[in-house]
């Protein structure tokens, strides 16, 4: 590039810029005159175009005809330096010519958008320009080379030239189009179709860099420049793109999205917001690892599902009856007996959820069997069944999405064996830790596993060392096995007992409660026992975690069902009784009336009816069911508080105190304290949540005392844990995706779902209680609304729907559908493996290569700018070598950020002493002002503040 | 929320929201932790963003940073002259990273960084020595130590030049089935 364009296009633009301030700018006139002499014809030109500053146009049309040895390819290597000293500022100090090329540049726009006020983004650019602009009034000769440099500079990097040819189009149109109306014809013109299209592109490309800037791995000032050129960059062009009609509604297109995207930042700050616990969770979390910390977590979970079933049940069932139903004491339902009555409010009874209890909102039987109540014709007994049943299907659809987004997350566990030792090394450590003892824990624990990859790798596993262990697990197995089925013939051992009990009535409080002491006692004495067994078996704490839940989950399953086939048999005994008392009842009606009449001697009177606590009334085996269900999760809860009490806390308080007076170290010795038992406390929740299922439609109450359980025991634990527990001896990690427990609990769920359906489909109502009395069938209500509240056709479309002839092809299709899907996910898993596979083999074919991969591709330039003191630099050039910073400290401004710092000294470290640089910069972080520095004289070369010490 | 409106303005809020995986809220909170690290040299009031850094030995005794192995190392590699000296845009970066939300990709290169102790953009045997008795307070013998990284290179080094460059770190650190759930603090 001849030299002699450059320095003329320099000094050109110097000018400009004094012509454009002159007005404001008095002090520096009369040099300007003389530069105005010296720069001849381009500088006669600049003064032309200070007097009318407006017509931007021609400007650029001047530009080009004075470069016009440079040709257009020039101009357009101008732009690229200056496009690149505000949008892409890979800013460092190198760039400054350019910078302070572009800022000059710059200020026209700058000085025009404060004449017409519009975009406040240019001004700062503006300013800088005008900074500069005195640098390069001082030393013209400096200017030169500099400027030589800076379109060097652009020659290396303008190679987009397409693109910047573009955006200084752009820049033109967005300056005349906001400043002067009549340039607009010449303006539409320039815009052609594929520089639309093109500026859109760039638009859309800002937009991505907006979204996506927080991916990046640059500095946050880096970040945080990029993120508002890019901001200001699409703000100003977004409203340029279309035309006329289009514009407008393209205008108002993107003040949606912004308003849009503003919402959902907003709405996801509250939606964040509205968690809870999270801070609780993360200190259990940084005490005990994640493993523990997976358990609260599940916790929450269930607490957020038990609160929405809790807000269908009371919402549609519980509090409509209460608010619109009959109140207590009206019907025989409502009522207690009277034989009851003087008990009724007795603590036990209470405790025993009878008397007043039982004949409360809380139960099944309370609810009337009228078709619709109050005013608004609620049908309560089909809400009552859809309740239900809706609780199954949200339970269930929730359980299986979260299962599906955990197994997203998961991804399989990785291919063991590969990177052993380089994964232990880099993943080891959880950062989550920050706590002193959890620390130490983990110390240790990555010491032994270490030394256990050691052993491994060095013996590769000795063989009797396996067989001994093969032995070891199949006798852990087997002696579980027994256990299990030793509780199991207890249980049932129990239950015939306690069926034996109920036909007496001498009971001892034991002999009450027998089958509830024997449950709680088996789920005290199994779980420890589970696990001193399987030490034997030598697993990894995280594989024995699951095994040691798998176990208990099948001592517990075994203790449910029997509970559950006890159950059915005492249902089935009041079934039959009930077919009696509906005799007697009626018979007992008769009598009343009959004697009503012979007493008052009147046939015709009507008889008052029966005192409601009078009336005969059938067993109302739903109630029981729900009773019992009850009881149990309220043992269960008083179990497993105490058992925290006592078996934590108390310890906790001996070990602690007792330990002063004791012969031998009781904190380090036998007692100790306890650790957080996971999977005693999963499964707890688990079968919990199973009861609650199961008893939620025979007492709607039952799903309310459940939420009280999860809120109370999320404190209580929280607390207990943290107070009294002490972390695992080999810390280890949750898997990432807790879908085990998940597992666990739809398994819990379906297992909950058979007897519930089994006793809505078959079983016949009570007589005389509940929502559905007087029905042969449950489901009978459904057919009911169908038939009295449906159009008639309706009725016809389900009865031939549920055609066994449409049901069995719809069944058929579906089993086709799970064999097409299964064979279909057989499929890619077996591609999967191919793939993993031909990973492998790349890898290894990578590695006999042994090439050095070089480092051009983005992420490793990324990174090496990561390194310090050279976070800003673009690559390095050899004049211009990082700044050498002083040693940085907390102290003052100066040592702030170096990068944006020194390209900004450069600019404003101009030799005008009036520089008013520092008034007008960009706030932020800066090096000391031009003010506390020994301005230079107007030497070449001296100019540039802390310029770079020449290499 | 009056007086923590003062300490950005929404723009700065905005912006750090975009450079960052954090609402709102928790970059008040990083301010408002950042602050207690040094009340006397925070200033409460960031609108005009002043210029401060508190240097490592404030940060690395942060309750979420104290009891890592690799404190300085984390702190040093997001300060940007390398000393560990942190501005509140560092520190905030530090915590985006190392947030829950930060993808792998970018994660991997902030670990690369972390475990470069000698700061040449490759692990070498050295560094990896260091990770090590970082790792295990030096409880392994050295001949152990030997062992474990020369196996650790063996494993994830594909170039073969006896270290790892960040290629092989990302190809290693991706598939590495705990990375995202241990490379993360709270905050």
């Amino acid at each position: 590039m001849p030299r002699k364009s450059d320095a003329a296009k320099m000094d050109e633009v110097g000018i400009e810029i004094d012509g454009e301030v002159s007005d404001s700018d008095d002090g520096v006139a009369q040099r300007r005159n003389n530069r105005r002499q010296a720069a001849g014809r381009g500088g006669a030109k600049g003064r032309g175009r200070g007097k009318k500053p407006a017509s931007d146009d021609e400007d650029e049309a001047d530009e080009e005809e004075d470069e016009a040895p440079r040709g257009r390819r020039g101009a357009n290597k101008k732009k690229p330096a200056k496009k690149r000293g505000d949008d892409d500022d890979d800013d460092s100090e190198d760039e400054a010519p350019k910078r302070k090329r572009g800022g000059a540049a710059n200020k026209k726009k700058g000085g025009k958008a404060q004449d017409s006020d519009e975009e406040d983004s240019d001004a700062p650019k503006g300013k800088k320009g005008r900074g500069g602009k005195g640098g390069k009034k001082g030393e013209k000769e400096e200017e030169e080379t500099k400027g030589k440099k800076g379109d060097a500079k652009g020659k290396d990097k303008g190679k987009d030239k397409d693109d910047d040819k573009d955006k200084k189009k752009k820049k033109k149109k967005d300056d005349s189009s906001s400043d002067s109306s009549s340039n607009s014809d010449e303006e539409e013109e320039s815009m052609s179709e594929g520089e639309m299209a093109r500026l859109m592109e760039e638009v859309e490309e800002k937009k991505k860099l907006i979204a996506n800037i927080r991916n990046k791995p640059w500095r946050m000032k880096r970040r945080l420049t990029h993120l508002k050129e890019a901001q200001a960059f699409v703000d100003k062009f977004e409203g340029a793109l279309g035309k006329g009609k289009g514009r407008k509604w393209y205008a108002y297109k993107v003040m949606m999205t912004k308003k849009w995207i503003k919402f959902q930042r907003d709405f996801e700050n509250f939606r964040t917001a509205c968690i809870p616990w999270e801070r609780k969770i993360k200190e259990v979390e940084s005490h005990f690892g994640s493993s523990v910390a997976s358990y609260f977590i599940f916790l929450r979970w269930m607490y957020g599902m038990n609160l929405v079933l809790f807000g269908f049940t009371f919402g549609l069932v519980v509090i409509p009856e209460v608010l619109m139903g009959l109140p207590y004491g009206s019907i025989p339902r409502k009522t207690v007996p009277r034989e009851e009555q003087d008990t009724a409010q007795d603590y036990s009874v209470l405790m025993d959820f009878n008397g007043y209890c039982k004949y409360s909102v809380l139960f099944y039987g309370f609810y009337n069997n009228e078709r619709t109540i109050g005013l608004l014709k609620f049908r309560l007994p089909l809400s009552y069944l859809m309740v239900g049943i809706g609780t199954f299907g949200y339970s269930l659809m929730l359980v299986i999405r979260t299962m599906a987004k955990n197994a997203d997350v998961g991804g399989g566990d990785g291919e063991e064996g590969e990177f052993t030792f380089a994964w232990k090394m880099f993943t080891s450590w959880d950062y989550l830790i920050g706590n002193a003892e959890t620390a130490d824990n983990k110390y240790a624990s990555i010491t032994t596993s270490f030394k256990e990859s050691i052993v491994d790798e060095q013996e590769n596993q000795k063989d009797e060392n396996i067989h001994l262990r093969r032995f070891l697990r199949v006798l852990a197995n087997f002696l579980i096995t027994c256990s299990l089925g030793g509780s199991g013939y207890l249980i049932y051992f129990v239950v015939k007992r306690s069926q034996e009990f109920a036909t007496r009535d001498d009971l001892s409080w034991y002999e009450k409660n027998e089958l509830e002491i024997i449950m709680s006692l088996l789920g005290l004495v199994c779980p420890p026992l589970f696990e001193t067994i399987a030490e034997l078996e030598d697993y990894h704490p995280r594989i024995g975690l699951k095994w040691q839940l798998g176990r208990i989950f099948a001592l517990f399953l075994g203790n449910l069902y029997t509970f559950l086939f006890a159950l059915f048999d005492e249902v089935n005994t009041k079934l039959e009784e009930e077919q009696a008392i509906k005799n007697a009842s009626i018979y007992a009606m008769k009598e009343y009336y009959a004697n009503y009449s012979r007493l008052m001697n009147d046939s015709e009177a009507t008889p008052p009816p029966m005192d409601p606590a009078d009336v005969i009334r059938g067993p109302c085996w739903e109630t029981a069911v729900g009773i019992e269900f009850v009881k149990l999760t309220v043992s269960d809860i008083q179990v497993s508080y105490l058992t925290i009490l006592i078996g934590d806390f108390a310890r906790a308080v001996i070990v602690r105190f007792l330990n002063y007076c004791w012969c031998w170290d009781l904190e380090a010795g036998f007692p100790s304290y306890g650790e957080f038992d996971i999977s005693g406390n999963v499964l707890g929740l688990v079968f919990n949540q199973g009861m609650i299922w199961m008893g939620a439609f025979y007492a709607p109450g039952l799903v309310g005392i459940n939420v009280l359980r999860l809120l109370s025991s999320m404190y209580y634990q929280c607390w207990a844990v943290m107070a009294t527990n002490v972390p695992h001896e080999r810390v280890f990690k949750a898997s990432k995706s807790n879908n085990f427990y998940m597992g666990l609990l739809l398994l819990v769920l379906f297992l909950s779902l058979l007897p519930v359906v089994y006793t809505i489909m078959t079983l016949p109502p009570s007589f005389d209680c509940g929502p559905f009395s007087g029905k042969s069938k449950m489901f009978d209500v459904v057919m009911e609304t169908i038939d009295l509240d449906l159009p008639a056709f309706m009725g016809t479309l389900f009865s031939y729907a549920a055609n066994p002839g449409l049901i069995i092809p719809a069944v058929l299709l579906m089993v086709l559908a799970i064999y097409y899907l299964n064979s279909v996910s057989e499929a890619y898993k077996n591609s999967n493996m191919e793939l993993k596979k031909k990973m492998q083999m790349a890898r290894d074919e990578e590695k006999n290569r042994r090439n050095n991969t070089d480092s051009t591709n983005q992420v490793m330039k990324d990174l090496e700018d990561l390194l310090p003191n050279r976070s800003l630099a673009p690559p390095p050039e050899p004049e211009k070598p990082p700044e050498p910073e002083p040693k940085p400290t907390k102290t003052k401004p100066g040592a702030a950020g170096k990068g944006v710092d020194l390209q900004k000294d450069v600019a404003l470290a101009s030799p005008n002493p009036n520089a008013r640089g520092p008034v007008s910069r960009a706030p932020g972080p800066r090096g000391q002002g031009p003010g506390p520095r020994p301005g230079p004289g107007p030497g070449p070369g001296r100019g540039r503040g802390r310029g770079p010490p020449p290499r | 929320m009056g007086n923590k409106q003062t300490i950005f303005t929404d723009e700065q809020l905005d912006a750090y929201q975009d450079c960052t995986f954090f609402t709102r809220k928790e970059i008040l909170r990083l301010h408002g932790r950042y602050h207690e690290l040094a009340p006397h040299l925070v200033p409460m009031d960031y609108t005009n963003e002043p210029d401060c850094k508190l240097p490592l030995a404030l940060i690395v005794n942060m309750p979420e940073l104290k009891e890592n192995p690799f404190r300085n190392r984390i702190v040093e590699s997001f300060s940007e002259d390398g000393m560990g000296n942190l501005s509140f845009n560092e520190f905030v970066d530090m915590f985006s990273v190392l947030s829950e939300m930060a993808p792998r990709e970018l994660k991997a290169i902030y670990a690369f960084k972390i475990y470069d102790f000698n700061v040449d953009n490759y692990l070498c045997k050295e560094d990896l020595e260091k990770t090590l008795n970082k790792l295990t307070k030096e409880e392994l013998t050295p001949e152990e130590v030997q062992l474990v990284c020369e196996k650790a290179i063996e494993e994830a080094d594909l170039d073969g030049d006896n270290k790892l460059s960040f290629a092989d770190f990302e190809n290693m650190i991706t598939r590495a089935p705990d990375f995202l759930s241990t490379f993360h603090i709270r905050i």
